[in-house]
């Protein structure tokens, strides 16, 4: 049936008319019951509610639960609660708080930043409401406030709990950490559930994992005087404490991969292939997080945010880096599975141009590597191979694969801010309204122009590639514990969708390829095969930060340090039965073979020979 | 009002100075209730500015314009609802906040307005009262958006979302046998919708029924709070005078609580002139819709004026111990800003579409 054409206005409107109508007396209703429920509170039973206000005198106070504990998988503590005492200040039973400071300072220290942390609560909280003043006060101190305590009316010694970041600065990034509760975050938690808590998991899996970690909160109901001071307890419910929290993290293996960076900032994430499992998530420079935990001072803050190295940022979650060469190891296989002659030959004369164009894109190795096929290519990083194969492929077929591997989207980990990295396809700069250029295809070859991986995701999709094409999400988390029953619940890998393979041969011969990387004679990283008594399959990338002009030299010395190439490496091993898949970015440092592959190689010693192995001296190979 | 003689602001005085009692009220009662923290008063005034600047700047567009935005709004509200999920989704905590770096915004409070928006748009683009199809629609356009927000979990709003769409479609002349097939299966779907609650919802529904079950936790709050009103009685205890909240019986006593420490200290006395107050306010909303000239300002308008309804019935409701306590503020008196800054909003909508009305000969 058609719809009638012209509405019929009339009809319309008396039919809302009345409809609103209907409303004002729904409306009139309402309110008359409310009217009633409030009449009947406050007049005919005004004297009953009244003798209850005055004889209020119990109060539910709440008992903060534990916070669960983190821990590595092998059960060393990175996150504990350490007592302390703390001295409170009720605002409102002080008369002339400047005076009670004031005199407050003559029995214990309270220094600028306590005085400065302290105004801030008071402004923003009801003045009822007890305001720490000094945390971790000493036992001379605490005992001098005892013996004082008659002249301080409103000030109350507590002995509290805080969270404590025993290895500092290490993990960091994955751990993250607690931090007092702002005004957006109360207003989006259950205030139910934090009442008694202050504290509230700000990064890492502290962020991720609030609700495992949290606990719930207990309560006492207290007897109290005409001014709300607690008398005695009358009756208790015990709070529960939190899950304790283990993680996939091996911390020992953790402090290898942040020493092994050593001054270079980068990042090392290790990925176990078969689970997911993170191993070792790091990201350098680190901080402590320990001075987060009762608000960081405005000054240390701002050295640490407008540190030139800045140590606040998670490279291994959302740095974003050209991958470079090690974009090879994926291209490689993508040549075999659309249907490239391996053994067909590139001839390398050190450039490549396209068709009917004079720019010279080059080659790494300026004299050419002359004629390579597939292996040789991947072996010697041939960037002309590379441009050539991505000229073949073309960026769309490039790009379906590529996001076969997860790149361009984020992997899912159990943290929070991750980024998905870049990978770029015409449609994408469509959307921009800029057209693609032949160039950009080209460039795609050797991971440089507008793509963009995270090492979580260089690391995900090395772990693909060990794991023979089956995709695991990358997970922090092993599981958590109930600290009472000692029940241990740990999360499920979770499956990817896999690798779409036309013939698993293809994987197999790519993996021949990348262990000669690092096996083979003329491999870029064989400086780390020699000595290695496993079988490594890995690929080194050199990362291009300065654009270098067609007419110029790229010459490591004269470049500003902070325009060096970023050096990079991806690997897993052993080859025939994979334990572990690094990815290694070390912002300008140089080349993937000098610099990021013998920081994997320790990494990855370390995880398969044990510790009690003496580290092998790692000599430095030849460059990309 | 003509400001140099060329343009005029548009404003409707009735309502803009009817929400000004409550506003001032709200800085004396969070004055008393955060127990004279000034800075909180402070804060909260200009808030209120801001909501009562965001306010006019709405009045100034033509409800045509806003008509035209509509779509557009509605689904940008949607993708940020997804957004939010898709960002929250690792942790089992509610995540309502999606930080877009300079402003951070809360995009079910979005959807508080944008549904009935939307609602009114579809509506007005065929004919009223809606035939069965496009209650479909309907629905969808209520249920995808109340669905994201439950997920987050944030049941409050997603309560008043399918509130305000609700009313729109009673606004709309939905057929009174459809409502009553909707209530039924509203009614059979309960059960359902009860496994899906929290630990946490189901209990303050019990508690609801007897509050006395849980003294210790969440039937405190309905407890402490009908004292606080109970022992206002009929004159109160007088300004700064509420023992409940300055002993600190009553929580939540400047934001959710607000109105039994009013209730105290102003009796009932001064609950009869807020209501009043509030009450004008509804009218003067449903006079606009009944005054408006098309099917989009009339559903809007008084789909907006009875949402404004619906959450101080639901607040005081739940403070005096007649509904589960829900976490609705009570407008414009609670201290905390989102919810401020839609509702001016809203209020700015209808003034816009009560000033831009065209000269009609009747």
């Amino acid at each position: 049936m058609k719809r009638p054409a012209i509405k019929d206005y009339l009809r319309e409107s008396r039919l809302f008319n009345l409809r609103v109508g209907i409303s004002l007396a729904l409306v009139a209703s309402l309110a008359l019951i409310l009217f009633v429920r409030l009449v009947y509170l406050q007049v005919v039973s005004h004297r009953h509610y009244a003798t209850l206000s005055q004889e209020n005198s119990v109060k539910p106070l709440p008992i903060p639960a534990v916070r669960g504990l983190i821990l590595d998988r092998n059960g060393v503590v990175l996150a504990q609660n350490f007592p302390v005492l703390t001295l409170e200040i009720t605002p409102y039973q002080v008369a002339n708080m400047k005076a009670l400071l004031e005199e407050l300072g003559t029995v214990v220290t309270l220094n600028e930043r306590d005085l400065k942390n302290f105004e801030r609560q008071r402004r923003s909280r009801p003045r009822f409401e007890s305001l720490a003043i000094r945390t971790q006060l000493s036992e001379e101190e605490a005992a001098r406030f005892a013996v004082n305590r008659h002249r301080f009316n409103g000030v109350e010694l507590r002995a509290r709990l805080q969270r404590h970041y025993p290895h500092g600065g290490l993990a960091v990034h994955a751990l993250g950490y607690v931090g007092r509760i702002n005004e957006a975050e109360a207003e989006a938690v259950d205030k139910a559930a934090y009442r008694g808590s202050q504290h509230i998991g700000k990064l890492g899996v502290e962020q991720s994992y609030e609700d495992i970690l949290l606990g719930e909160v207990g309560a006492e109901k207290v007897e109290t005087n005409a001014h709300g001071r607690a008398l005695r307890v009358l009756e208790r419910i015990a709070p529960k404490a939190g899950y304790n929290l283990y993680l996939n993290l091996d911390i020992k293996l953790q402090a290898i991969a942040e020493q092994s960076l050593g001054q270079y900032k980068g990042a090392v994430v290790a990925i176990e292939p078969k689970s997911g499992a993170v191993l070792a998530f790091a990201s350098t420079p680190t901080y402590d997080p320990n001075p987060f935990v009762n608000g960081i001072d405005t000054e240390s803050y701002q050295v640490l945010r407008d540190n030139r190295d800045k140590p606040l940022i998670n490279r291994a979650l959302y740095g974003r880096y050209a991958p470079g060469s090690t974009i090879k190891a994926f291209l490689g296989l993508a040549a075999l599975e659309f249907n490239q002659d391996p053994e067909r030959t590139v001839f390398c004369p050190g450039w490549y141009s396209l068709p009917g164009d004079t720019h010279r894109f080059r080659c790494w190795k300026k004299d050419g590597h002359g004629a390579v096929n597939l292996h040789d290519a991947v072996v010697q990083s041939c960037d002309v191979y590379f441009y050539q194969l991505a000229v073949k492929l073309g960026i769309e077929r490039m790009h379906s694969f590529l996001s076969g591997f997860g790149f361009g989207a984020k992997t899912g980990v159990d943290l929070k801010g991750e980024s998905g990295g870049l990978l770029p396809s015409p449609a994408w700069k469509k959307a921009r309204g800029l057209p693609w250029y032949g160039g950009e295809t080209v460039v795609t070859g050797i991971g440089q122009g507008p793509i963009l991986v995270t090492p979580l995701q260089l690391a995900a999709a090395t772990a693909a590639l060990a794991n023979r094409g089956v995709r695991l999400q990358p997970h922090m988390a092993r599981g958590f514990i109930d600290p009472k029953s000692r029940e241990l619940q740990l999360f499920e890998p979770q499956p990817l969708e896999p690798l779409a393979l036309q013939n698993d041969e293809h994987l197999e011969a790519t993996l021949r390829n990348l262990t000669d990387v690092v096996h083979g004679a003329g491999g870029t990283a064989r400086g780390i095969g020699l000595t290695a008594p496993y079988k490594i399959a890995g690929k080194t990338g050199t990362a291009q930060v300065k654009a270098i002009g067609q007419h110029e030299v790229y010459v490591e010395g004269a470049v500003p340090l902070h325009l060096r190439d970023h050096a990079l490496f991806v690997a897993f091993a052993p080859v025939d039965n994979p334990q572990i898949a690094v990815a290694v970015i070390a912002e300008n440092g140089g080349h993937g073979s000098s610099t990021a592959a013998p920081i994997a190689r320790k990494v990855m010693d370390y995880y398969l020979l044990g510790r009690d192995r003496p580290l092998v001296n790692v000599p430095a190979g030849e460059a990309d | 009002m003509k400001l140099f003689g060329v343009y005029r602001i548009r404003i409707d005085r009735p309502l803009f100075f009817a929400l000004l009692i409550p506003a001032a009220l709200s800085l004396l009662i969070l004055y008393s209730a955060t127990g004279q923290n000034l800075d909180i008063v402070i804060r909260h005034a200009l808030r209120l500015a801001v909501g009562f600047g965001i306010m006019l700047a709405i009045a100034q567009i033509r409800p045509e314009t806003l008509a035209r935005w509509t779509p557009y709004l509605f689904g940008l509200g949607v993708l940020l609802l997804i957004a939010v999920l898709g960002v929250g989704s690792v942790s089992k905590g509610a995540q309502r906040w999606l930080n877009l770096g300079v402003v951070r915004i809360q995009p079910s409070e979005i959807m508080k307005l944008a549904v009935p928006m939307m609602l009114g748009w579809y509506f007005a683009r065929s004919s009223v009262p809606p035939r069965l199809s496009q209650l479909a629609v309907a629905a969808l356009v209520i249920l995808i958006p109340a669905l994201l927000v439950a997920k987050q979990p944030d049941l409050g709003t997603a309560v008043l979302i399918v509130g305000a769409g609700g009313l729109i479609l009673f606004l709309a002349g939905m057929g009174w046998r459809t409502m009553a097939v909707i209530a039924g299966l509203t009614g059979a779907a309960l059960p359902v919708l009860w496994s899906y609650l929290h630990d946490y919802q189901r209990k303050r529904i019990f508690t609801l029924l007897d509050p006395t079950s849980d003294p210790l936790g969440a039937g405190y709050h309905t407890i402490q709070s009908m004292i606080a009103i109970g022992s206002g009685g009929f004159f109160g205890k007088g300004w700064l005078n509420s023992t409940q909240a300055h002993l600190e019986y009553l929580p939540e006593s400047s934001t959710d609580f607000v109105f039994a420490v009013f209730a105290e200290e102003f009796g009932l006395l001064g609950i009869v002139i807020l209501l009043s107050v509030y009450l004008y306010i509804v009218g003067r909303g449903l006079m606009i819709a009944f005054f408006a000239q098309d099917t989009y300002a009339r559903l809007l308008a008084g789909g907006l004026a009875l949402s404004f309804f619906l959450y101080f019935f639901i607040n005081v409701g739940m403070v005096s111990g007649i509904l589960p306590v829900v976490g609705v503020p009570l407008p414009l008196i609670s201290y905390g800003g989102t919810s401020l800054v839609t509702l001016m909003a809203a209020f700015g909508m209808l003034m816009s579409i009560h000033t831009h009305r065209k000269i009609v000969a009747t």
